[in-house]
Order: structure tokens, then C-alpha cells, then sequence
């Protein structure tokens, strides 16, 4: 299949063909193994969630502990003695034990999560609401996820396309002043964004309070659309510049190192022989062949982003999923915890999934490979 | 040997790596001086907090600090009843005691908060106390009386009925020029006289007089009154454990796992790269907070679990490749030849051919996790009983540090923080132009 040793060149609409077919087959093949990954971490999850049942005593003290006290402090239940009223304790904690599935056996119960959880259909949560008042889990986390959405994609995208415009140029202008500065600056990396957001929060909206320290939109929020999206936006300007900080600088500079090592080979040099214009020769000649690690390197940062989101939301009281698992853990609610590692889990394997795809359309090898 | 020399004596062309190092050895000086200082035992169960602290301030930004600023914030004066001129009268049955208590007081705010701690030792019947306080102006106000139990404490500064009398906060009131609007501290000296009544001629009754001030040591004090120079010290050897810990846990359990599979490939190797996708899709840190919630925060627990899902992680298949082609290379051939066995083959000639390019993505690691064991702390996960950095800012977030302009509880441990990270990535990145051939170049 490979075709360089295919001697007769298929025509551009026969590729075509063959490309979509080989790239269906690809993407086909990768939601079935992305699934399965799904399927398998999904259970490890779940199993984390519950390891030997702990939690499930805990519970069950918890819900017996709660009900005895309402039961107690009720004061329409005072006329009865004391054995009615543990009766009445007791039918109560078996309807709640019951209500939560407490009694059926884990093994059983853990299968009916992953066929639920694969569903998205994540259960009813413990404690926490949505704001508009539905205690499904899933309607919590989806009401939560435009909010982080919204933040990490302005962020990322911004952060991506920042760096790879301004490595480029680097690396035309390799050691000029700037290029030093920002090889002296990739170190400050080290730290997470939610590091740069307390600093920022401290400059910004305390010693000059030019921008709001947290929260998403201004309280309460503007009637009309125009001042509401003026408000998200500045108080989305911290977050976004806390990654921005956190990210900018090694991003380039390893773009930077990237592209210098792809202008040293030799296509490049006869490129550069030949007179062609440097924007030509950066187009077709670098950025071309390292397209594929440029867009590895994208998702996997997308990847790594989410799992910071939880912190840097908190930072801002960003009203996104990371302050969600943040609240969940507050008022220790499982099925919403689980919830949101299942809807992370879902999110990693959907950024894998588009990345493969791309992959596949940028790479020719790859789609090949697939094939065979 | 040579070969690594060579390389370590490289880095002496590149200040960033010097740098690097020099902070890191810092860090570490800083560690071991803490841990011979002072036990771990006894750090620990300071910071629990309590009755250990009760004579430091609330909230005290650290001296330096202050004076830095041109500042002159009252420090906490603390005086004893062992060093007064106690007046004893003795009568049948008991002594009448008349402790004068001295300071001078020339800040230019007023105290934080006055305390008085008694301890009555000795006695059958508890003895009686009444306070009189004098100002430099001769004033004299009456602070009441009261019976001593064994361990009693006056709080000036919570006396409502004292507050209401002088229509100032108490340890405002008690030490201000009187007769101004806006209230100015009288500087001079005053005393709190205790005039104590025991009831036994062996009875002894000694008093601590405290003055807490608005500045204190090199770091300053907590919500809980404890000292966070505690905490700043300690959270260095365990940020550094932790971070080595898990840095040298993650990074040499792949290497080794990927080197098995690739040594004996096939469907070992297969699983193992199945496994590494798996482990793609499980989010680290919410599970780690999962974890967390769940089970507990021990710091040892969170290691075992950043160690368990690191085994697997996207690095297994950056290793791998590198692998791949060295797997083929004569030497290993030889190697097979003479009959080394497959465990020699994976750690004596195959994992140590790709530990030059390790030694850089290790050194980054480090702060990676350093920073990962913060952010754990700062969402409220972390260690129950360390005093970690993160715990310090995670509780200066709970207090609304910044809101409340106490800027120095948040910086401090961030600088830390920040240092830290700097050290490893400025010695990593060193590490990486010299162990990467192809970065040399450019």
C-alpha cells in the first residue's frame, strides 16, 4: 500500500477516494479502541471511587447520623417513645440505604455505574444542586462546562498560536535579543498557572484594582448582551493571562528549538539556495513536514490544561468544572465527583480522538498504517 | 564514568545551570539545618497549633518587613511576674501580693491584643486578683477582680464591660492619649499592677503579661497564631522529598517497564502499550482528589498514587522509541551471546543507554511534582499534619489573605514555590543542552 512503490500514480479524484476510505477505516478503528480505553478507566474509576466499601460505612453512618437528628429534632415525632421512634429511624434509613442502592452488592452495583456512567447518565448527586435547581449529575457538570470550555479554549488557542507565530519569527531572528530573553524566561514555566493567577489577583485587583479578583461575570449580571460580554471578558482577562504566563514562554521556546532544528536539514538549505522567499520557505518547508508534532504537541497541552483547570478555576472562582469538583469535594458528594473524572475522562479521550484524525489528515503514514 | 564527567563539567559554561544548582543546594542546606533543628516530632506537633502559641500574635506581618517600610509596629512585649518587684504583706492565713508590671511602650500603632496569664500554684482556697492599670500620665484605671484558678487568663482586650467604659477597643483605649479624636498612642511606661490576695502562706502566684504586637520574627504568624517561619522551613524537605520521591518513582518505573517491553515485545509489549492509553484518558489530578475526598490526604498515599499513574504514562512510548532501535544494536546481540540473562540485558545495558536523555525530563520533573503537592494542598487536600507550603497558602486563602492586605502569608510560601521551580528548571534546561547533542548545535 505504500505509495511511493506503487508504480502507477492514482489520479487526484481516485486518492481522494482512497484517502477518505483509509481515513474512515482510521477514525473507526480509534473510536473503537478509544472506548474500550473509556470503558476500562471508566471501571478503574469507579473501583478507586468505592475500594473495599469504605465509603459505603461511611455512608451509611453518615444517613444514620442525619436521620436521627432529623427525626429528633422534629418536633412533631416527640409524642412517641422511644422504641417507635427507633422504628420509625430504622424504616427511614432503609428507605434512604435503598434510595442510594446501598444493598445491593458492589460487584452488581459497580457494573450498573459503568453502564450508567457510559451513558452519561451519572446518577443523582448527594448534596448539590444545578443552578437551576436538578440534582442529576449530569446536569450539574453540563451547566458547569461551557464556563471551562469558554476559559481553556480562548486560553489554549491563544497560547498556541501566540507561540508558534512568535517561534517562527525567533527562529528567523535566532539569537537576537529577544529570542535570549525568552531562552532565560522558559524556566519561569516551572510553575503552574494557578501560581501566576495568586500573583495576578494580588497586583491586579488589590494593590490596583483595575480587574475583578474572581467569579465569571459582574454581580448581578448586566441585562443587556453587550455589557454581559464585556464582563465575561474582563473578568476572564486574569485566568487567561495567569496561563498565558505560565505557558507562553516555554511553549516558545521549545517551538523555537523545533523549528530550528527542522531548518538545519538540507531540503531547507536547497530551499534557502534556490532564493525563495523566507515566508515561502517557512510555509512549505517547515511548517509542513512538523505539522504533526505541531498538532500533537497542541492537544497534548490541551490535555494536560484540563487537569490544571481545577485549580486555576478556584483560584478565580471560575464557575466552571473545576470549581465544581472543588465544591463536590466540600460537601463530599461521590456521584458528583465521579461524575466529573468520568466527564474528564470523556473529554481526554474525545481530544485523542480528534487528534488521531488529524493526524491522519496531515500524515499521509498514518493513514496508510491504519490500513495495514 | 567519563562519559558523564565530561557532561557534568559542561554545565559549568552555562550560568543558568550554576544558578540552578546553587538555589537547589540552598534548598537542600536549608532542608538539612531544618531537620537537625528542629524533630520532626516536635514540628509537627507545634504546628497542630494550641496552647504553644498562645503568646504570639494573630496575623503578625514579619518585623523586617515593616521596618523595611519605615514602619513602627508594636512587637510583642511579654512581661513577667519573675522579674517585677513583688511587695508581699503576709497576714494570718495567707499574703496580700502587689506585682507591678512594667513596660515602655513607644510603638506607633496600637498592640493587637493584651492578655494576662496567671498561674496559681499551691493553694487550698483560690486566691484573689484585682488589676489596676497605670498610664504615663498618671491615670489610673481600674480593670476589675476576680478569682484565679489554677491556669487563668485575664483578656484585656475581650473585656466588653471595659470596652464600653472607655468606648475604644480596650487595647486601644487603655494605651492612648486621652482627649483626642481619632485615637494616637501615649508612648511611655506603663504598668498593670496585680494586686493578688492568696489564701495560704505557701501559695505562689506568678503572672505573664502580654502585649501582642502587630509584627513578629522573619515570617510572621497566622490566623492560629503560629509562627509560619515553621512551616517555610519544614515545607522545604518535604516539597524536595516529595518532589525527588515521585520525580525517581514516575520516571524509573517507566523507563523499566518500557524497557521490558520492549525487550521481550510481542503481546507483553502490546499490553503495556495499551495500558500507557488507558492511563492517557485517567485525569491525574482529579483522581488524586478523588483520593483525597475519599480516603485520606496522607501525603504518602498521594505519592503511591502520582507513582501508580505515572508507571503507565505518555512517557512509556517517548521511551520506547528511543529503545526500539537500540534493541537491535550489536552489543545487546553480544550480550545475548555470552548468555546474559533477560533481567541483565533490561537494566544493565538497555535502560542505562537512555539515561542521558532522562536526566534532564527528571530534573523538570521535580518541581512538576513539587508544584503538584501544592496545588493538592491549596484545594484543601493536602497533608493533614505536615506544614507544608501549599497548607500555608491554602490557609491564608481560607482567611482571604489577600482581601485582608496580609500580602506577606501568600508571598512567602509562593517565593518558595517559585524558587523551587526555578532551581530544578534552570538546571534541567542546562542539563537538556548538554545531554541533548542535537540542542548543542543551536
Amino acid at each position: 500500500m505504500n505509495p511511493s512503490k506503487n508504480p502507477s500514480i492514482p489520479k487526484k479524484a481516485e486518492g481522494l477516494l482512497r484517502d477518505l476510505k483509509l481515513m474512515l477505516l482510521l477514525t473507526g478503528k480509534r473510536i473503537i479502541a478509544l472506548v474500550l480505553m473509556v470503558l476500562i478507566g471508566v471501571y478503574l474509576t469507579i473501583l478507586i471511587a468505592n475500594m473495599g466499601g469504605r465509603v459505603d460505612e461511611l455512608r451509611l453512618v453518615q444517613i444514620r447520623s442525619e436521620i436521627s437528628e432529623a427525626v429528633r429534632g422534629d418536633l412533631s415525632f416527640r409524642e412517641l417513645d422511644s422504641e417507635e421512634r427507633n422504628q420509625l429511624i430504622q424504616r427511614r434509613v432503609d428507605l434512604e440505604v435503598r434510595r442510594l442502592n446501598l444493598d445491593r452488592p458492589f460487584l452488581l452495583r459497580s457494573f450498573n455505574y459503568l453502564y450508567r456512567a457510559m451513558r452519561l447518565d451519572l446518577g443523582r448527586a448527594e448534596q448539590m444542586h444545578s443552578d437551576m435547581g436538578s440534582r442529576e449529575v449530569h446536569a450539574i457538570i453540563l451547566e458547569r462546562l461551557p464556563a471551562t470550555l469558554l476559559l481553556f479554549g480562548t486560553a489554549n488557542l491563544l497560547i498556541f498560536f501566540l507561540s508558534v507565530y512568535i517561534a517562527l519569527w525567533l527562529s528567523r531572528h535566532y539569537g537576537s535579543l529577544l529570542d535570549r530573553i525568552v531562552i532565560v524566561l522558559a524556566p519561569t514555566s516551572a510553575a503552574p498557572a494557578w501560581f501566576y493567577g495568586i500573583f495576578l489577583i494580588l497586583f491586579f485587583a488589590f494593590l490596583v484594582p483595575i480587574l475583578p479578583s474572581g467569579g465569571m461575570v459582574r454581580a448581578p449580571p448586566p441585562e443587556d448582551n453587550w455589557n454581559y460580554t464585556l464582563s465575561v471578558l474582563k473578568h476572564m482577562a486574569l485566568p487567561v493571562l495567569a496561563m498565558l504566563l505560565s505557558q507562553i514562554f516555554i511553549s516558545i521556546y521549545s517551538w523555537r528549538t523545533f523549528f530550528l532544528i527542522h531548518s538545519s536539514e538540507d531540503y531547507v538549505e536547497l530551499a534557502r539556495a534556490k532564493g525563495l522567499p523566507s515566508r515561502m520557505i517557512e510555509r512549505r518547508y517547515i511548517l509542513r513536514p512538523t505539522l504533526a508534532p505541531v498538532i500533537t504537541s497542541f492537544m497534548l497541552m490541551l490535555i494536560s490544561m484540563w487537569s490544571g483547570a481545577i485549580i486555576l478555576e478556584r483560584t478565580f472562582s471560575w464557575p466552571g468544572l473545576g470549581t465544581l469538583i472543588f465544591q463536590a469535594i466540600g460537601h463530599h458528594d461521590t456521584p458528583v465527583i465521579i461524575g466529573s473524572v468520568v466527564i474528564f475522562a470523556y473529554l481526554l479521550a474525545f481530544s485523542i480522538l480528534v487528534l488521531d484524525i488529524i493526524y491522519g489528515i496531515v500524515d499521509p503514514r498514518v493513514r496508510i498504517g491504519a490500513a495495514q | 564514568m567519563r562519559y558523564w564527567s565530561e557532561r557534568l563539567w559542561e554545565l559549568r559554561r552555562y550560568p543558568s545551570a550554576l544558578l540552578g544548582m546553587v538555589i537547589i543546594l540552598c534548598l537542600v542546606g536549608l532542608s538539612i539545618v531544618t531537620v537537625i533543628a528542629m524533630p520532626y516530632d516536635e514540628a509537627l506537633d507545634r504546628w497542630r497549633g494550641g496552647d504553644y502559641w498562645r503568646m504570639h500574635p494573630r496575623n503578625a506581618e514579619p518585623a523586617w518587613l515593616d521596618r523595611l517600610q519605615g514602619g513602627n509596629k508594636p512587637k510583642t512585649l511579654i512581661i513577667s511576674s519573675l522579674d517585677a518587684e513583688t511587695e508581699s504583706v503576709a497576714f494570718t492565713g495567707g499574703k496580700r501580693l502587689k506585682i507591678p508590671l512594667h513596660f515602655d511602650y513607644d510603638f506607633s500603632e496600637f498592640p493587637s491584643e493584651i492578655n494576662l496569664f496567671l498561674k496559681a500554684e499551691k493553694h487550698t482556697r483560690e486566691p484573689f486578683a484585682r488589676l489596676t492599670w497605670h498610664t504615663p500620665d498618671r491615670r489610673e484605671i481600674p480593670l476589675g477582680g476576680r478569682r484565679v484558678s489554677a491556669s487563668d487568663r485575664f483578656s484585656l482586650s475581650q473585656d466588653w464591660a471595659l470596652q464600653r467604659r472607655l468606648g475604644l477597643l480596650p487595647q486601644v483605649g487603655l494605651l492612648a492619649r486621652p482627649g483626642t479624636d481619632s485615637p494616637e498612642v501615649l508612648p511611655g511606661r506603663y504598668t498593670l499592677v496585680l494586686d493578688a490576695v492568696l489564701f495560704d502562706e505557701a501559695a505562689e502566684i506568678t503572672a505573664d503579661l502580654v502585649v501582642y504586637g502587630r509584627v513578629h520574627g522573619i515570617a510572621g504568624t497566622d490566623h492560629q497564631r503560629r509562627d509560619l517561619l515553621l512551616a517555610l522551613l519544614w515545607g522545604t524537605p518535604i516539597a524536595l522529598a516529595f518532589g525527588l520521591l515521585a520525580a525517581v518513582g514516575t520516571t524509573l518505573t517507566t523507563l523499566v517497564i518500557a524497557a521490558t517491553g520492549v525487550w521481550f515485545g510481542g503481546r507483553l509489549d502490546a499490553a503495556i502499550q495499551r495500558l500507557t492509553e488507558i492511563n492517557m484518558i485517567l485525569p491525574l489530578l482529579p483522581i488524586l482528589v478523588m483520593v483525597g475526598t475519599l480516603y485520606s490526604t496522607s501525603i504518602w498515599l498521594m505519592l503511591g498514587v502520582v507513582v501508580l499513574l505515572g508507571i503507565f504514562s505518555a512517557s512509556a512510548k517517548m521511551y520506547r522509541a528511543m529503545l526500539l532501535p537500540i534493541r537491535e544494536s550489536p552489543y545487546i546481540q553480544a550480550a545475548q551471546a555470552y548468555g546474559a540473562s533477560n533481567s541483565r540485558i533490561i537494566l544493565h545495558y538497555l535502560v542505562p543507554r537512555i539515561l542521558p536523555v532522562l536526566i534532564p525530563t527528571f530534573v523538570t520533573l521535580i518541581p512538576a511534582f513539587v508544584f503538584l503537592e501544592a496545588s493538592l494542598a491549596v484545594l484543601g487536600l493536602g497533608d493533614p499534619v505536615l506544614p507544608t507550603w501549599g497548607k500555608v497558602l491554602n490557609d491564608a486563602q481560607n482567611e482571604s489573605a489577600l482581601y485582608n492586605h496580609y500580602y506577606y502569608w501568600v508571598l512567602a510560601p509562593a517565593l518558595l514555590l517559585m524558587l523551587t521551580g526555578l532551581g530544578f528548571a534552570l538546571l534541567g534546561f542546562a542539563l537538556d543542552r548538554v545531554f541533548n547533542p542535537r540542542l548543542r548545535r543551536i
